[in-house]
């Protein structure tokens, strides 16, 4: 027989004994259930509703980009040339101009920014308009008695209290409010949409006199293709013809671009939680196996003193945790193929959209992939020890579980586990960087939490013998062979890292929006000022008492189409900066070097300069790029391209929301294009932004104000809401860490009663027995919390400076909290698992004894 | 594995000793036994607490190696041999009878009994388990679990398993000693009858002279050493 067969030979006999030992239920392996469970359930939920997202959004990819095709030009519409094409080569073509502009009660009172979209007679191509009264869109429309008909979102009749069959205006138009908006098929997911729409006909745009030169206006244009034409092949085609168009064409298998972004990197970040949770939870697999397996300790010697061999024990119980780990996993599969289902209760509403409520098999199927594996890696070990275990043993009057490691080839094996699992997060991943840095970073932290549980151990032992006999009980039971130590320390102290580091996080973005912005940021942002309105601007928000500090800056913004002379699309560039290639940035011009700017590198130059176009640039976009001074940049504007060099860096802090440009062109260049300007300004006093808004608005009809006070409640709405949906996440990592913790309560029941009954017998009072106890559980909770605080903050002071590039202050309140919730968890446990101990009757166990 | 028709002694120690570290220094725990046992022998193992009477049998069994000395058993050399090897060597020689009976608590009496004949590979476990029950008086418990049998069941079971390979060494521990008095004479009639029967050599440890006395030589064991190897008179007659 082969060593190969040999070894699998008594292979269904170990399944027998497996099956033997699992009737007596799931008695001691449910906290290793319900750690799996957790992390489970977590992984697949996240990738179920992941899934289901982008399932959603492929089903209804036609309806949300509105066609087969969108082709999107910014200024400009496309020329008679281009729409001659489309009309030709497309089925059906529908024309759409969208922009930001502000609308106003008659009287001029209120005004509020709002997203306008006009549409053609065809629009919409696919998918139906919901409106309030319902009747078809172009009556709604149309012109009636001189005036032209508009369909806008409930927010904005709230806002300026409008009825259906009230008038109010946009740009230089008086419209009639003729439906409310309830379902837009093709309404794009904008998490930064700081107005509701209006809908009116492209007829009725030119009378609002807001289509200007250089306004930011954007024209789609829908085709819908004739039957049987393959999509690529007509955009091929498009380019072809019109090579130098500067527009952006899409297609059905990228309908919402920005939209898949964000959901793939919130599924990277969820996911990263969930195997953080498998990973806390792996700890309990370990602890659960190992206290399974140390009650097993006299039927192992047994089977062996009877000619088993250790293979045949190890296969046995390798195959009673793999059962029982395949159960924790079903469970989780269950919990996580339903979440879909309440995604879709939640989300629906808010989604262009419907979450189909399918059940996914391939997020399900790597959700039990990564649960079977953490319960393999996390239970070898302990396993590999049950190996060790003599049968010689059985001649002992009491017989204690084994110490110390198990032998080489079960390390190698745990070894050979773990690297798998860790391949898998990251081959699973949607960001391959991200995940290794987890996988390493959780290397890091397992690492740095046991060295942790070995001082405190340590410093437990060094203590010595303190006078108080509870205080020397509890620091003997933190040091003692056996002692939970280590896995309270780990899972607990991870889970409680996490929530350190959102709550640190969450508490310096809410410092930065909530205090920092407000204080140095200006109160509004205008946009499309034309540069013949300028001289009115300034006297009309000069003429309101308390406004200063009136700033004025040309703009226009162009796409990026080369980085030293490579298309964008072949170019190699940091993800960090990608985001800048997916759409416009704003550029502008300037002699002198703006006061606010820090130049990293370079020089700006002579403000008399005239020669080929150069650049000051983002020096974060700069080292993202790989530019250097001296190399090319070519941006696309107005459809014309212009390439400059690249003279000098500046570091830009955004988060002062004053007028910051990634682009600033050294005069000669841009101030040629058809450019519009922006403006900034403060008030004296918040109360007289009203004002402002509204002598602007009544003034030059054309321009748009941003109020920064409700930019700022928006991106509060969506930190609120990150950070709920954030803090919930981690507090599935807790759990996992509390489940840990119950399990070693659990684990050590048996000795606790022990304890307490000989304690009792020698005349010690309850009350002594749970001081002791809570001395060492408030012990234990403290550590931990102290390793996570610093731990933490470590990493929250990381991501606050590198990564958001913003000052780190450390919130007292927030480590205070967790500290105490950490302290609080393992008290609790401590003294059920005390009350539970004191509640026995020593004679009983006496006598057994 | 040696043929149970071999002629020759089934223990055969030669200057067996065994020293072991403990936080005290090196302890004698052995200090150098002669021991021949031949096929068939009743022999009870008696001496004080300490004196390494558990210990001479774990090294009977191969459950302990020995810091010098020969041990063979059934004609086998157990020196040398690894883990696995002794494991194999135990369930075709060897049953061992516990003071704590040592029954797995997840299986049933009957599947307590078939485990050395399904370790073996035997098709006909369950059969000859059910016939091991039945010599111990015990076929109407089979589907018990030992939580659901008294301590003179348990035990009577640990007999049954202990036996039903038919080993040609049973060993035992006290197995008396946490029974009361009227079950452990039960138990003590089942085991000897049974190594009667089967012809197997029994080698019994135990504190209860009364015992010792039933066998048909008491070795008695002091401070490591053999002090005292007596025959029955009984044995001598036989």
């Amino acid at each position: 027989m082969s060593g190969m067969s040999r070894a699998f030979a008594d292979l269904p006999l170990a399944l027998t004994y497996a099956r033997r030992e699992l009737r007596t239920g799931l008695k001691g392996f449910r906290i290793f259930l319900a750690c799996l469970a957790l992390g489970v359930a977590a992984i697949a939920g996240v990738g179920s509703v992941s899934t289901a997202m982008l399932d959603g959004i492929q089903s209804n990819a036609r309806e949300l980009l509105g066609g087969d095709i969108d082709i999107r030009k910014i200024y400009q519409p496309a020329d008679p040339e281009q729409r001659a094409y489309l009309e030709r080569e497309g089925a059906r073509v529908s024309e759409i101009v969208s922009m930001r502009s502000m609308s106003r009660t008659v009287s001029g009172q209120e005004s509020a920014l709002v997203e306008l979209k006009a549409v053609d007679r065809a629009y919409p191509l696919v998918g139906a308009l919901t409106v309030e009264p319902a009747a078809p869109l172009q009556d709604l429309m149309a012109e009636r008695n001189g005036v032209f008909g508009a369909i806008v979102e409930p927010a904005l009749a709230a806002r300026l209290d409008l009825a259906v069959g009230d008038r109010f205006k946009l740009g230089d138009a008086e419209l009639e409010l003729r439906a409310i908006v309830t379902d837009e098929p093709d309404r794009v997911i904008n998490f930064a949409s700081f107005g509701p729409r209006v809908l009116i006909s492209t007829e009725a745009l030119p009378a609002t006199g807001l289509v200007q030169l250089g306004s930011l206006i954007r024209y789609h244009y829908r085709v819908l293709l004739p039957t049987g034409t393959d999509p690529g092949r007509w955009m091929d085609a498009l380019s072809d013809a019109f090579p130098d168009a500067g527009w952006r064409v899409r297609g059905l298998d990228n309908a919402t671009p920005g939209y898949e972004r964000f959901t793939d990197r919130v599924t990277l970040f969820l996911t990263l939680v969930g195997l953080t949770a498998l990973l806390v939870g792996g700890v309990g697999v370990v602890m659960a196996v190992k206290s399974y397996l140390d009650g097993k300790t006299e039927t192992v010697a047994t089977l062996k003193c009877l000619g088993a061999s250790g293979g045949f024990v190890f296969k046995t119980y390798l195959a009673v945790v793999l059962v029982l780990g395949a159960v924790g996993v079903v469970l989780g599969l269950a919990v996580g193929a339903l979440a879909p289902l309440a995604a879709a209760q939640f989300a629906n509403a808010m989604l262009p959209f419907e979450i189909p409520t399918r059940i996914y098999p391939v997020p399900l199927a790597l959700a039990a992939l990564y649960g079977m594996m953490t319960a393999l890696t996390f239970s070898l070990w302990p396993l590999g020890k049950a190996l060790e275990i003599k049968a010689a043993q059985l001649f002992r009057s009491s017989i204690a579980p084994l110490g110390g490691r198990p032998r080489w080839r079960i390390v190698l094996a745990t070894g050979i586990s773990a690297a798998l699992l860790a391949a898998l997060a990251i081959l699973g991943s949607r960001d391959a960087g991200f995940a290794t840095a987890f996988v390493v970073g959780s290397l890091a932290a397992v690492a740095l939490f046991l060295g942790a549980s070995w001082l405190v151990m340590r410093l437990a032992t060094l203590a010595g013998r303190p006078r108080d006999p509870e205080l020397r009980m509890a620091l003997a039971n933190l040091h003692r062979p056996g002692a939970p130590t280590p896995g309270v320390v780990l899972a607990l102290g991870l889970g409680l890292t996490v929530l350190v580091t959102v709550a640190l996080i969450q508490a310096n973005l809410n410092r930065q929006v909530n205090e920092q912005i407000p204080h140095n940021a200006p109160a509004f942002f205008f946009i499309d000022i034309q540069p013949h309105q300028i001289a009115e601007f300034r006297e009309v928000v000069g003429a309101v008492e308390g406004v200063s500090d009136v700033r004025v800056t040309p703009m226009v913004r162009g796409r990026i189409t080369e980085i030293k002379g490579v298309p964008v699309a072949e170019a190699q560039v940091d993800p960090e900066v990608a985001w800048a290639l997916n759409g416009d940035r704003g550029v502008t011009y300037s002699a002198e070097k703006p006061e606010t700017a820090e130049l990293e590198s370079g020089a700006w130059w002579p403000s008399d300069y005239s020669g080929p176009p150069l650049i000051s640039l983002d020096s974060r976009l700069a080292e993202g790029f790989g530019v250097e001074i001296g190399d090319s940049i070519t941006l696309n504007v107005l459809g014309r391209p212009i390439t400059g060099e690249v003279a000098n860096t500046r570091v830009i802090e955004w988060g002062s929301l004053r007028m910051n440009f990634t682009f600033v062109f050294a005069p000669g260049v841009i101030e040629t294009a058809p450019h519009t300007l922006i403006s900034t300004l403060r008030v004296a006093d918040p109360s007289i932004e009203a004002a402002v808004q509204r002598a602007v608005s009544n003034a030059l009809p054309n321009v748009t104000a941003i109020r920064v006070k409700e930019a700022l409640n928006a991106a509060n709405r969506i930190l609120e809401a990150v950070a709920i949906s954030v803090r919930a996440t981690a507090a599935v990592t807790l759990i996992a860490g509390t489940l840990v913790l119950a399990g070693a309560v659990a684990a050590g029941h048996a000795r606790r009663v022990r304890d307490a009954i000989i304690l009792k017998v020698l005349g010690a009072t309850r009350i002594r027995i749970v001081k002791t106890y809570l001395l060492e559980y408030g012990l234990l909770g403290l550590a931990t919390a102290l390793i996570a605080s610093v731990l933490g903050s470590g990493i929250a002071f990381g991501v606050v400076t590198q990564v958001m590039r913003s000052d780190f202050v450390l919130s007292v309140t927030a480590v205070a909290t967790t500290a105490a919730v950490a302290t609080v968890i393992t008290l609790s446990m401590g003294f059920i698992g005390t009350w539970r101990a004191l509640g026995q009757r020593p004679a009983g166990l006496l006598r057994n004894e | 594995m040696t043929s149970p028709d071999s002629i020759g002694p089934i223990v055969d120690l030669s200057g067996v000793t065994l020293n072991l570290r403990s936080g005290a220094g090196e302890v004698n725990v052995l200090r150098g036994i002669d021991l021949t046992i031949g096929a068939g022998e009743v022999v009870g193992i008696v001496g004080p607490s300490g004196a390494g009477k558990s210990t001479l049998m774990m090294i009977t069994a191969g459950l302990e190696t020995p810091t010098s000395g020969s041990v063979m058993v059934a004609g086998q050399q157990l020196n040398g041999l690894n883990e696995d090897r002794l494991a194999l060597f135990r369930r075709a020689n060897v049953g061992i009878v516990f003071q704590a009976f040592r029954l797995v608590p997840t299986m049933t009496a009957l599947e307590n009994v078939a485990i050395p004949l399904e370790l073996a590979g035997r098709a006909d476990a369950f059969e000859a388990a059910e016939e091991g029950l039945r010599q111990v008086g015990l076929a109407h418990r089979v589907t018990h679990y030992p939580d659901q049998l008294s301590g003179g069941e348990q035990q009577r079971v640990a007999v049954a398993r202990a036996f039903v390979a038919k080993p040609r060494l049973i060993l035992a521990d006290e197995p008396t000693g946490n029974l009361d008095g009227q079950t452990g004479d039960a138990v003590i009639e089942t085991l000897f009858g049974l190594a009667r029967d089967h012809g197997t050599t029994l080698m019994l440890i135990t504190h209860d002279m009364e015992i010792a006395k039933l066998c048909g030589r008491v070795v008695r064991i002091a401070d490591g050493l053999i002090a005292e190897d007596s025959r029955s008179d009984r044995a001598a007659a036989e």
